[in-house]
């Protein structure tokens, strides 16, 4: 039931399969100009429940700089040099998605640092909301992670890679499928 | 794409009759599990999504600003070398959160199909002519009550291959951001009185009635501009936030 005084809220549908002209932009995956010092990869593959990779998803992310900060400046769309904090990119044929960034830290003490993350995707008839956590020791303090089974915890977390970029695969369903969040209010 | 013969519209309404008549009334949001629509079958997650609440990072919607958003940006009709073939029309309305304040100064995003019903898309294959002018995306920030408006042609209604036959009501694609993270919606607009809604295993995979009703603009004469265009209103109205009216007010 919701609150007293509250509306509900329109429905979500699907972003179907036509939104590349839309949506996308070249400069979306690039919060941070790559090459440039202290710049990663975040990068993954969409997969669905047969394990095929999904050609029409999209992320988006929202995250905190390397001081821990949330930025909150404009610039988004056409990117002038500003650390926005937020990014768009599009799956490729093969289903993968690559941001450039910097690796957030923590927005207070001790706690896991994270991209909060917006799944979109044709067949998928609203978004799903989902993290990407730093793989490191804060982790093990971390309430939402701690609070998942095990075997369900490292859908959560980003894998280091050789280029000491982030690697993070996306399961819509099935084997290893991506845990996903709600929030307060979100159930109608 | 669907590899086995495909359905009839029979029996895919007939599916959605069998959903419909087992769902709970007031279940006001999209199903991500709704087999009618076959492409949701082996993208739609199986697990219940895990309760939690927002930290920082997600109370923090991404801003946008005059630097982001060319005010031109929200005519679809305007195209150097003329003008678009179609019933020209303006949509506008509110964004608002679930306590009815306005969302202000935020991104609204919207793509559609031209009068035919084509996508200017490489997949789309539907038979249609394309409008060489035009492109059929805008944009445009809200302004101080929460208010978008955008200019442009209807939308045609247009043929997929979900089943034999199948048809898509016409409708215009909406992305909205609002003062969280977490309230970010992509959804589609209808328009009144479509004769596929129940027949559209999407529009159909919300089972509430009211809360489908939500997605359908009024045609409002005081859009209607004389001698010019026909006009729609629309309000969107997101999740509600979780910050406290009054962090709320310090950042506004
Ligand atoms: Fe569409």
């Amino acid at each position: 039931m919701r609150e007293q005084g509250r509306s509900t809220p329109t429905p979500g549908q699907t972003v179907g399969p036509f939104f590349h002209y839309a949506l996308p932009y070249d400069d979306g995956p690039r919060l941070a100009p790559p090459g440039a010092a202290g710049t990663i990869r975040l990068h993954g593959t969409v997969y669905d429940g047969a394990g095929a990779p999904v050609p029409d998803a999209l992320l988006e992310i929202r995250q905190a700089d390397a001081a821990g900060r949330i930025p909150r400046t404009e610039g988004s769309l056409r990117r002038d040099g500003r650390f926005t904090g937020w990014g768009r990119a599009a799956t490729d044929a093969a289903g993968r998605y690559a941001f450039t960034t910097v690796e957030p830290a923590p927005t207070r003490d001790g706690a896991a640092a994270y991209f909060a993350v917006t799944v979109f995707a044709r067949g998928l008839l609203d978004r799903v909301f989902t993290r990407i956590y730093i793989p490191g020791p804060a982790l093990d303090g971390d309430p939402l992670l701690t609070a998942l089974p095990e075997e369900r915890r490292g859908t959560l977390v980003a894998m280091r890679d050789s280029n000491g970029g982030l690697r993070h695969d996306i399961r819509l369903q099935g084997d290893g499928e991506t845990v996903f969040l709600t929030f307060p209010g979100h159930d109608g | 794409m669907w590899p086995m013969t495909p359905a009839t519209q029979r029996s895919i309404s007939d599916e959605i009759a069998q959903l419909h008549a087992a769902a709970e009334p007031g279940e006001t949001r999209t199903r991500l599990d709704f087999a009618p629509y076959r492409s949701s079958t082996l993208r739609h997650p199986t697990k219940q999504p895990l309760a939690v609440d927002p930290e920082e990072v997600e109370l923090a919607a991404p801003v946008f600003g005059q630097s982001d958003v060319d005010p031109i940006e929200a005519d679809l009709t305007l195209h150097p070398q003329g003008e678009p073939i179609g019933e020209r029309m303006v949509v506008t309305g509110r964004v608002l959160d679930a306590d009815g304040r306005p969302v202000r100064g935020q991104l609204v995003e919207i793509w559609q199909a031209n009068a035919a019903g084509r996508y200017v898309h490489k997949r789309d294959q539907h038979p249609a002519p394309l409008d060489p002018h035009f492109h059929g995306a805008g944009r445009c920030l809200t302004d101080d009550e929460g208010r978008y408006r955008f200019t442009t042609v209807k939308p045609g209604p247009y043929p997929w291959r979900n089943h034999d036959n199948a048809w898509r009501p016409a409708h215009i694609h909406f992305s909205l951001f609002g003062r969280e993270f977490t309230q970010r919606l992509v959804t589609q607009m209808y328009f009144p009185g479509d004769p596929l809604f129940p027949l559209d295993p999407i529009f159909q995979s919300i089972t509430d009635e009211q809360a489908r009703r939500r997605l359908i603009a009024t045609y409002d004469h005081d859009v209607t501009t004389h001698e010019w265009a026909t006009g729609y209103s629309w309000d969107i109205v997101l999740t509600g936030s979780h910050a406290t009216p009054m962090e709320e007010d310090d950042h506004a």
